[in-house]
């Protein structure tokens, strides 16, 4: 353990008794003494305190000087439209490859000189070289020293707007940067739960003081990394490595709702990005499997790797969970898995669970519809 | 009361053993959401996966103890597998097993030698 990375907070974690776990290279919360159920519900009910500071934040600025050039650049290796997102806003988006999967998924804030984008901590490398190898006209840098908190949960308003009293003003997907007791908050109100909330880069020296503030209050408790990935499951967002990879596509993967329409056939700045190919011909004719929502009946969750059958008995799998576990909110077991894409809304399949194929029913997702404040 | 290496507890009511998992145990699951229980009737050797826990992180699989029969099972963990959790050496019993002898629970730890195991 001794080279596991360590994130600004990772004393406070200790000393709040959490139970600490190897994660992407980082030694993280995955729990605290209330336990994974307890913290995922006082996120829905309240608000949660998640440390994300081992992701990574990077910013990408044009050489040229010029936003418009950096836009257009990076344009050229995600397939969203950032030329058109205004400054001050977010967007969620990703980094495909030749054959048109999935290099890693992101956040990308315009913030007017440049853009800062958030990616996931088990990808950092591979981001870095992609954004590095794909835009020479512009300066890619990995932002040293900030940690990063995520503050998510119907009272994480109110929380925040105690230390940035116009923190309510955010919009959904709006970013910002505020001062707290002169220190500088990059704020965006957007999270991983389906629940309103914020997510904020501090520098690291005062990470743990801003975390305190925040988790004196009420409302606030701290959540680990069990309750986020419950939560994000039932919300039905892709985690990286397992719903989404360098295989999916994001329309096998249902992100299709992120790529506009400027960037598919018949837009303006229609493709031009890596696995345009598959993914604009994907966008017309369908893909060849699809991300589906699964309900198993009963209580028995279906993990991860658990193979999918179309019937109860026989047959080759048609798929396989690429994530499952248990909702605490809608209590009761839910997974998501690559199906073949025509199978009906409500059609029964089969997950084989130590031997005993159980049935499950297909569901859109979210599991549980989200709360954003938009 | 006996301890098992795997955290199991036995206890003894009359001619038959009580089994489930220490509080030790279930504090390292997390929160049970699922108890997958055998058919009361199965006979089972030592050794034999004969429950799954699945909790909110992972299934963990409990073994049978001793060889026996299985001849009734805990139906309250359907509705409420949090039992587990709660009430660990009580109500959240799995199983009632009768052995051939039970004179084999004295092989077991007792609960000096299972806290010195856990630490």
């Amino acid at each position: 353990m001794a080279d596991l990375n360590r994130t600004a907070l990772h004393a406070l974690h200790l000393r709040l008794g959490a139970k600490m776990v190897p994660f992407a290279g980082y030694d993280m919360p995955v729990q605290y003494p209330a336990g994974v159920l307890k913290e995922h519900l006082h996120t829905r009910s309240v608000a949660g305190l998640f440390d994300v500071g081992h992701m990574g934040q990077v910013l990408v600025t044009a050489i040229s000087g010029r936003q418009a050039d950096a836009a257009l650049a990076l344009e050229r290796l995600v397939p969203v439209d950032l030329a058109g997102l205004a400054e001050g806003r977010q967007r969620y988006g990703f980094l495909t490859n030749e054959a048109g999967g999935i290099i890693d998924d992101l956040m990308i804030a315009n913030r007017g000189d440049h853009f800062l984008i958030v990616v996931n901590a088990s990808r950092k490398t591979e981001d870095l070289a992609a954004l590095r190898a794909g835009l020479p006209d512009c300066d890619v840098a990995e932002v040293p020293g900030r940690g990063l908190i995520a503050l998510q949960g119907p009272g994480a308003e109110a929380a925040l707007a105690r230390l940035v009293p116009d923190a309510p003003e955010f919009a959904f997907m709006d970013v910002g940067i505020r001062l707290w007791q002169g220190v500088e908050l990059w704020i965006s109100r957007s999270g991983y739960t389906g629940e309103d909330g914020f997510e904020i880069s501090v520098p690291d020296a005062f990470a743990e003081a801003l975390a305190e503030r925040l988790l004196e209050m009420p409302e606030v408790a701290p959540i680990g990394l069990g309750a986020r990935d419950s939560l994000r499951l039932e919300a039905g967002l892709c985690l990286y490595g397992h719903d989404i990879d360098e295989e999916t596509s994001p329309v096998e993967a249902g992100l299709s709702w992120a790529i506009q329409k400027i960037r598919r056939t018949g837009g303006a700045r229609a493709g031009g990005f890596p696995g345009a190919g598959r993914i604009l011909r994907e966008l017309a004719e369908g893909p060849a499997r699809k991300r589906r929502g699964l309900r198993p009946e009963g209580r028995a969750p279906m993990r991860e790797g658990v193979e999918i059958y179309a019937g109860e008995e026989g047959g080759a799998p048609i798929g396989r969970v690429t994530s499952g576990g248990f909702g605490p909110s809608i209590e009761a077991p839910m997974a998501m898995a690559y199906l073949p894409p025509d199978l009906p809304e409500g059609s029964t399949v089969y997950g084989d669970v130590r031997g005993k194929r159980l049935p499950a029913r297909i569901v859109p997702m979210p599991f549980r519809p989200a709360t954003f404040k938009r | 009361m006996k301890f098992t290496e795997d955290h199991e507890w036995l206890r003894v009511e009359g001619d038959l053993v009580i089994v489930g998992i220490t509080e030790h145990a279930s504090e390292q699951l997390g929160d049970v959401v699922f108890v997958d229980l055998p058919a009361a009737g199965r006979s089972v050797n030592t050794g034999d996966e004969v429950v799954v826990i699945e909790s909110v992180k992972a299934a963990s699989d409990i073994l049978a103890p001793l060889e026996g029969e299985i001849v009734a099972v805990n139906d309250a963990l359907a509705d409420t597998p949090a039992l587990v959790n709660e009430d660990p050496l009580g109500a959240g019993w799995f199983f009632k097993m009768k052995v051939a002898d039970l004179s084999a629970l004295d092989g077991f730890m007792d609960e000096a030698a299972y806290k010195a195991l856990i630490g």
